[in-house]
């Protein structure tokens, strides 16, 4: 057990390295010289010759490789331009909070409101409820969700008044505040996670419930709503983790699009406005960050999975 | 050699053996769709005895005896009789809140397959302890006291540590023994064990037979077998009844009715089981007629040697004769 | 079987006739006439289109849907029914390229990793691990960092970023056919290595790439889309959906006609295209139907 999660973590930082050294291509593939571009209006042969030198841009590519892994370790990612501050602090203790605080609540919510759609769904099977879950679970996945997020802005902001639709209020500075202006960027991130979790909920459980041990429950008297909510589902918990866990990126990638739309400063923010800034620096921290985060969260999943599923413990 | 045939009592009413039966089933019919299932199931069963009912698969032994735990879905199947229960009236009269209390407390099941009848992710222990503190409300020590005894009356060997196991990690006959335990925990009056032993090793087997009857005895209770293996059936039950396509063609104290057999289909599963020399039931020549092409009256008249032509239409009542309940125009 | 009645069964209908097929799922037949709408809209453009999309007519800025402009006009007076004609061509095509790029490359990294062994599986298994690391989105983003904007680079970026999810679904399936009896049984008769690759294993694996394909075209469309409203992919002026969407956003309380129809244009396509690959999914893919 204990050698198996050493092989995953070992896979894990494999990888890890290889995102490093592609974002290291990044940076050298960009178009444009980052020096000219630093001296601005004092450019000549000489000063561009030392900073070069400065920079340590003329040592060989595998050595400029490892002293930016190094750096970048160590928490020193550079300066950026736009942001005024040094990376850093801009990525991970800035922008990185907001990203979470809206993938957490969509996430969390997406379960809230999905799982019990979808049991519903499962239990009265082949009803009105079952088909309007059904076309919502279709919509859901398909609709794309930047548009829905103005179209909330259109009706709940424009309209009806009732949301902010701009801007980021941190939850642990001002709870309420944090949630009222949350509310629609969240359900907008959510809908494509509720229609998803919605779905399998409903085709998990429906099979689940054909099995012996459904049967054997309600044989032992255990009334209808234990033999669905706590011996059915439990054994839904897994497939729907691990869906989870794979659609962490759709979740990220969302989480993006959402922060544009309602204007959250959070990685998207920060990794768009770098691209059209040509601030690669940025981008490649925040390319990196979200690897790491992806990659980790990943490798925490598959961990999980035995606790979840006692028959896949290794005995 | 033509029988005696004399009326029973009542043409509907099976005839009671016992004075004070336990559980009388009267009239059971069962449709799916268009399709009748069960046609017209009577069974009674004294307190304390042993009832096997016998058959091929798809002869519905199962299906009856999951419709008299009311386990069957009220969209799954239309369902007409009565079954009196002790002192309730009618079984599949009940509402799901009153089958809730009654199940694990006076009715228990043992399913076939234990391996997919005990919930993969919850240990043993706390299965069986659920029910012990849902049924008889006791506290979570009384209940691990409890638990612990269960196992060992069962036969599980260090009982107080095959309490955190998971059935995965259990051998087949040691489910199928977790899963006696936890029918038989809160002692009820009436279980059911269907094909307990088919999903078994041979050798098995007659462990797990022998824990049913020993442990239904002692706790003076009454068991209705779904089997399919005739031999098992005789040794170990009191009662039989026989079953073809949903009906029942012959039934009453398995002693009698095995050993002179009247139905010619009782006949017939006798003779298969002693020529071949086998102990499984294999079917007599022929098919069961498919649903469509069921016939009105006796469904063995398809391939019953002694066919008369009023056999196909005319169901033939079930009536008292040496002994036991037989439905035939036309014995020999 | 412990509840279920284990009942005797009439023969069973026959798996229904391909022929039946769109009889059968009327959603699906909806949907793939939905779809073929927008494909003749991108085909026939010029000629369905009642205006010029980048014509710019002033005295009609802003205007609601009317009898003049069905869809309103933008704040360029640029008719919209008429640019999401247009846009059609380019969410149709940037999706049917990008899907093209990542597949291919998918199929020869994913073979490539199924066939192998040893150091080099695991490497590439670690190579896709990589790219999967990051969320589409973000790969093409990066990707448009390094080449920049336009309709051609976010083909590629697109395409590139979906040689990830391509690989994996490749790889699992050779492995899957590389353990089937007949292909086990055709080296032990001395057929030479390319040849099995090319004869048995490439047509098991062509046939899902093929469902998964269908599949993924409307996920390439939305990244496209994205890219566009985030401002990083196609530039104006040709008329990409999802420019139009975010032209149209500052405008949404008076104006909402700006961003609801091209956004609604958008929807119906990616709806359609969802259940037009459900379907074809669930009758085609090997998988899950036993016959093929």
């Amino acid at each position: 057990m204990f050698l198996l999660a050493c092989r995953k973590v070992f896979q894990t930082i494999f990888v890890l390295l290889i995102v490093s050294v592609a974002s290291f291509s990044l940076l050298k593939l960009a178009p444009g010289d980052p020096v000219e571009i630093m001296l601005g209006n004092e450019y000549s042969a000489e000063a561009h010759a030392s900073l070069v030198a400065e920079l340590g841009l003329d040592r060989p590519l595998a050595e400029q490789y490892l002293t930016w892994l190094g750096h970048f370790v160590t928490g020193d990612w550079g300066t950026s331009f736009i942001a005024r501050a040094d990376i850093f602090t801009y990525a991970v203790v800035e922008a990185l909070p907001v990203t979470l605080t809206l993938a957490a609540s969509a996430l969390g919510l997406a379960i809230v409101v999905g799982v019990p759609l979808g049991v519903l769904s499962a239990v009265r099977k082949d009803t009105v409820w079952d088909a309007g879950a059904a076309v919502f679970a279709l919509t859901g996945t398909a609709f794309p969700s930047f548009f829905l997020g103005i179209l909330l802005i259109w009706i709940f902001g424009a309209k009806l008044g009732l949301f902010p639709v701009m801007g980021f209020v941190p939850p642990w500075e001002d709870f309420w505040g944090g949630v009222y202006h949350m509310i629609l960027p969240a359900f907008t991130l959510s809908t494509y996670f509720m229609a998803m979790i919605v779905r399998l909920t409903r085709a998990t459980l429906v099979e689940v419930l054909e099995q012996p041990y459904i049967a054997a429950a309600r044989a032992r008297g255990e009334p209808g709503w234990r033999v669905i909510w706590i011996h059915g589902l439990r054994n839904v918990a897994m497939p729907l983790v691990t869906i989870l866990g794979l659609q962490l990126g759709a979740l990220l990638q969302g989480a993006v699009l959402t922060e544009t739309v309602f204007s959250l400063p959070g990685t998207g923010q920060m990794i768009t406005s770098a691209v059209l800034g040509r601030e690669y620096g940025v981008v490649q921290a925040g390319v990196m960050m979200t690897a790491t985060l992806f990659v980790v969260v990943n490798l925490i999943v598959d961990l999980a999975y035995p606790f979840l599923d006692p028959r896949l413990k290794p005995t | 050699m033509t029988a005696v045939l004399s009326p029973a009592p009542t043409d509907q009413q099976p005839a009671a053996d016992t004075a004070d039966p336990l559980l009388e089933v009267c009239g059971l019919t069962l449709h799916r769709g268009t399709r009748k299932i069960i046609d017209d199931v009577s069974l009674s069963l004294g307190r304390g005895e042993t009832l096997a009912l016998v058959g091929e698969s798809g002869a519905g032994k199962t299906t009856i005896a999951v419709a008299l735990m009311g386990l069957l879905r009220r969209h799954e199947a239309r369902i007409e009789g009565s079954a009196r229960f002790d002192d309730m009236p009618d079984l599949l009269a009940l509402r799901e809140r009153e089958w809730t209390r009654l199940r694990g407390r006076r009715l228990a099941m043992v399913f076939q397959d234990a391996s997919a009848a005990l919930n993969p992710c919850f240990t043993v222990g706390s299965q069986l302890m659920s029910v012990l503190r849902r049924k008889l409300g006791l506290s979570r020590a009384a209940a691990r006291t409890r638990a612990i005894a269960l196992l060992d009356d069962v036969g599980i060997n260090d009982a107080a540590a095959r309490l955190s196991a998971y059935p995965h990690e259990l051998s087949g006959g040691m489910q199928q023994r977790v899963m006696v335990a936890i029918a038989l925990s809160c002692n009820p009056e009436l279980l059911f064990a269907d094909e307990p032993t088919s999903a078994l090793d041979v050798t098995i087997q007659a462990q797990i037979m022998r824990l049913i009857l020993d442990q239904t005895r002692a706790r003076g209770a009454s068991c209705i077998f779904v089997l399919h293996d005739l031999a098992l059936a005789s040794q170990s039950c009191d009662r039989i009844v026989v079953l073809y396509a949903g009906q029942v063609m012959e039934t009453g104290p398995s002693e009698t009715v095995l050993t002179r057999p009247l139905h010619p289909y009782t006949k017939l599963l006798k003779f298969c089981v002693l020529e071949i020399g086998t102990r499984e039931l294999t079917p007599p020549a022929g098919g069961v007629p498919s649903f469509d092409a069921m016939p009105q009256g006796c469904r063995f008249s398809t391939r019953c040697p002694n066919a008369l032509p009023r056999c196909a239409s005319d169901k033939p009542p079930l009536l008292q004769v040496e002994g036991r309940m037989l439905a035939c125009w036309n014995p020999q | 079987m412990a509840v279920t009645t284990p009942t005797i069964d009439i023969a069973e209908k026959q798996p229904p006739r391909r022929a039946g097929l769109l009889r059968r799922r009327p959603f699906f037949t909806l949907a793939l006439l939905v779809t073929l709408g927008f494909l003749l809209c991108a085909v026939f453009a010029p000629w369905i289109a009642p205006y010029d999309p980048t014509f710019q007519d002033i005295e009609w800025m802003m205007t609601p849907p009317g009898a003049q402009h069905w869809l309103g006009t933008d704040s360029y007076g640029q008719d919209i029914l008429s640019r999401i004609i247009f846009g059609a061509r380019y969410a149709i095509s940037i999706g049917v390229f990008s899907v093209t790029i990542g597949a291919v490359g998918g199929l020869v990294i994913g073979m490539a990793a199924g066939l192998t062994g040893g150091i080099v599986e695991w490497l590439l298994m670690r190579l896709i691990d990589s790219i999967l690391a990051l969320p589409s989105l973000i790969l093409a983003v990066a990707f448009i960092a390094i080449l920049g904007q336009g309709v051609d680079k976010v083909i590629l970026a697109v395409g590139i970023a979906m040689i990830g999810p391509f690989s994996r679904t490749v790889r699992a399936d050779v492995l899957q056919v590389r353990v089937q009896l007949f292909v086990e049984a055709a080296g032990l008769m001395g057929i030479p290595r390319l040849r099995i690759i090319w004869r048995h294993i490439l047509p098991n694996v062509i046939y899902p790439l093929a469902v998964q394909v269908t599949i993924r075209i409307s996920e390439a469309i939305l990244v496209s889309s994205a890219l566009s409203f985030l401002g990083i992919g196609v530039t104006p002026p040709p008329p990409d959906w999802g420019l139009m969407i975010a032209e149209g956003r500052g405008f949404v309380s008076f104006a909402a006609w700006m961003s609801g129809m091209p956004g609604a244009a958008l929807a119906l396509l990616l709806i359609a295209l969802s259940i037009v690959g459900d379907g074809i999914r669930e009758e085609f893919d090997p998988k899950l139907k036993s016959g093929a």
